[in-house]
């Protein structure tokens, strides 16, 4: 660790943490992460499947024992400290895990009983209430669908008014009006001071984040707000329009090789083309624009430009 | 860290998924009745119409008749009547007849000359249980069986003592066994078997459903788990005990000389004792298979150890110091001493403080074992 001493977190950063690292076996899940949360901020944490996300988010809360690393959760060390953080954190799994054989209320009773919520009974009533489920109270867990199970689980997640939430992939699985429902609550919660760090796959949902964090192979490679992200990744983006789709499909294959194009993505007829030497890419660009039939434009970089750009650019050598 | 809240919580949901899983709360109820049934009734009861062959060296009416009186007593059937004593033994052991009848060649003559001659009973009673009751049956058969046959200057005969003497001998296990011991030790091992399994998968199936997660991501500490855990389980084993007790008195009036009170209040350690083992291998366990696995590993030389099955001190001294090991031999002990000796509080001592003690042990390897993280 730095010799000089780390000035100590202004109150308002709720998570704070450096280099982080686990293990499995030899098999290196989560390397030297760091990151900074904010009270009150949605921070989202996004990267392709197995990049270490729910590694990362159990080490803040105590379920796992980081190899190296260190840092606060709360103002709580997260090494020797977890029993304080769990009580004041709302932890809601990647796969639901409420028990299925128990019904709503139970489950609910359950959660408020383990954190000694005051005034339970009335608690979970008002709960239950609130998620419009008086008439199916005593419907068993696993019989719920998707969604519901979704709405259930975050609601248990808040029975004990935690400070910060995280929430690992919440909406996977879930329709778009749910979905929205969703982020409408969360957005509520941050707006009363609650913390909140969330992790996705969906672009649309990243965007709703006032922070990000991109994490792929263990490492984080870029972190800020949507602007600060897309910027730094200094990708000149174009777009190519066709009005003959087999063609674009043609060319996508023909694109990539060329001088300065890193990736060509379609979209529907439309296909991005983003490099990272702008001066190339336009020389390119400037060529397939000559081609008869092909309308071509240069257009701001979208954060999933950006972030399918991070991954391949950091695939680890096979 | 002990908090009352946490543990209600984990005992108020342990009650609710017991009750919600009714295949197991069935079995909970069945295995110690299927166990008595199968071991008091269909293993061990009072056996009938055991296969005999009889070797009759004459065709006279006293051999008829006595044949005759040996079938009523419906603890024999004749399957055969081989010529000679080594066809006989032959089908002793293979296993086809469980007696051979005797009966010599001057029988019905020495009867009439009122010498009492003897007629050989061999029986296999390699399972003294199962040959005991017809043995018994023999004792009082002499003295009626011929009362028929006696006629005439023979009928004074029938006053005096038996006109024949049964003699039996018993082939490969000269001494008995009590019988009484089974249904005793029954409750022991109904309790192991289900105790054991039932906490063996309690926390592989939080892992296995995913809930783990959840329950880890909660402040609730390791003795809170463990407690909400057994406590339950202790009143199911509490109805086990009741069910086996009932039946061990109306259903195999088994002799009750001792304190059920007693009984009761220490039954609760070998309770507590095995469900803290149960615990422990689901500490162990990745699964629930490999948690059923412990808990078979473990049941088997606890019932072959424990003086279950064969007599505690039949076996050699170092199987002696394994089987102290297993908290049913202790129960055992316990139970026998209590129901069929009488034995109080003073008798009893010596078995209820190691079982104290492997419920302390096994308390403290569990809480070592519980895994507070995901790692």
């Amino acid at each position: 660790m730095n010799a000089v001493a780390k000035p100590r977190p202004a109150n308002d950063v709720v998570i704070d943490v450096e280099g982080l690292t686990k293990r499995f076996g030899d098999k290196t899940v989560v390397d030297g992460f760091a990151l900074q949360v904010r009270r009150g901020q949605i921070y989202g944490f996004l990267g392709p499947n197995g990049s270490g996300k729910t590694t990362t988010i159990r080490m803040v809360c105590g379920l796992l024992t980081p190899d190296a690393g260190r840092g606060s959760c709360l103002g709580h060390d997260i090494l020797t400290e977890s029993a304080k953080i769990k009580r004041e954190v709302g932890y809601m799994t990647q796969k639901f895990s409420l028990y299925e054989d128990l019904s709503i209320e139970e489950n609910l009773d359950f959660i408020a009983r383990m954190y000694d919520v005051r005034d339970r009974k009335r608690r979970v009533r008002e709960t239950i209430a609130r998620l419009g489920l008086e008439s199916r109270r005593s419907q068993l867990a696993g019989t719920l669908s998707g969604g519901w199970k979704q709405r259930v689980a975050l609601a248990a997640c808040l029975l004990h008014d935690p400070q910060l939430l995280l929430l690992d992939e919440p909406t996977a699985g879930v329709d778009p009006g749910a979905r929205r429902d969703f982020w409408d609550q969360i957005h509520r919660l941050a707006g009363e001071g609650m913390t909140v760090l969330v992790s996705t796959h969906y672009m649309d949902e990243a965007e709703r984040c006032h922070a990000l964090a991109y994490i792929a192979y263990g490492k984080l490679l870029t972190h800020g707000t949507i602007p600060e992200v897309v910027a730094e990744a200094g990708l000149a983006t174009y777009e190519i329009e066709s009005p003959d789709a087999d063609s674009l499909f043609a060319l996508t294959a023909e694109i990539e090789k060329s001088p300065g194009v890193e990736m060509a993505v379609p979209f529907g007829n439309r296909l991005h083309v983003s490099g990272t030497d702008a001066a190339k890419l336009k020389a390119t660009m400037a060529e397939v624009a000559r081609r008869p039939g092909l309308a071509v434009r240069e257009v701001d970089s979208s954060l999933e430009d950006v972030f399918i750009h991070m991954m391949r650019m950091n695939q680890p050598k096979a | 860290m002990f908090t009352w809240h946490r543990f209600l919580a984990v005992l108020i949901k342990e009650f609710v998924q017991m009750r919600r899983d009714r295949l197991t709360f069935a079995m909970m109820i069945g295995v110690p009745i299927m166990q008595l049934v199968l071991f008091g009734y269909a293993i061990n009861s009072d056996p009938k119409r055991l296969p005999t062959a009889v070797v009759s060296a004459e065709a006279s009416p006293f051999a008829r008749s006595f044949v005759r009186a040996l079938e009523n007593t419906d603890y024999y059937r004749v399957v055969a009547q081989p010529r000679t004593v080594a066809e006989a033994d032959a089908l002793v052991a293979r296993g086809q007849a469980q007696f051979v009848i005797n009966i010599p060649e001057d029988f019905s003559r020495r009867i009439q000359r009122g010498e009492r001659p003897v007629l050989l009973v061999e029986a296999d009673a390699s399972d003294p249980a199962a040959t005991g009751p017809a043995v018994s049956a023999l004792a009082t058969l002499n003295l009626r069986a011929l009362d028929n046959d006696l006629t005439g200057t023979l009928a004074a005969q029938k006053a005096g003592p038996a006109p024949f003497e049964v003699r039996v001998h018993r082939r490969y296990n000269p001494e008995g066994i009590t019988q009484y011991n089974i249904v005793p030790g029954l409750m022991g091992v109904v309790l192991t078997m289900t105790m054991i399994m039932m906490t063996s998968i309690a926390m592989t199936r939080e892992r296995e459903r995913g809930t783990m997660e959840n329950l880890l991501a909660t402040p609730v500490t390791p003795f809170e788990v463990m407690l909400g855990k057994i406590v339950p389980y202790i009143l199911v084993g509490y109805v086990q005990v009741a069910v086996i007790l009932l039946a061990a008195k109306f259903l195999f009036q088994i002799p009750m000389v001792g304190s059920l009170l007693l009984l009761t209040g220490v039954v609760v350690l070998f309770i507590a004792a095995n469900l803290a083992i149960g615990f422990t291998f689901s500490t162990v366990a990745k699964s629930q298979m490999q948690a059923m696995q412990m808990t078979m590993f473990f049941f088997l030389p606890s019932i072959l150890l424990s003086g279950f099955m064969f007599p505690f001190r039949g076996m050699p001294v170092w199987a002696q110091w394994l089987g102290e090991v297993f908290p049913l031999t202790h129960f055992l002990r316990i139970v026998r001493g209590i129901l069929l000796k009488g034995s109080g509080v003073a008798e009893i001592l010596p078995s209820v403080w190691p079982l104290a003690l492997i419920l302390a042990l096994v308390s403290v390897a569990a809480m070592r074992r519980y895994n507070r993280t995901l790692d």
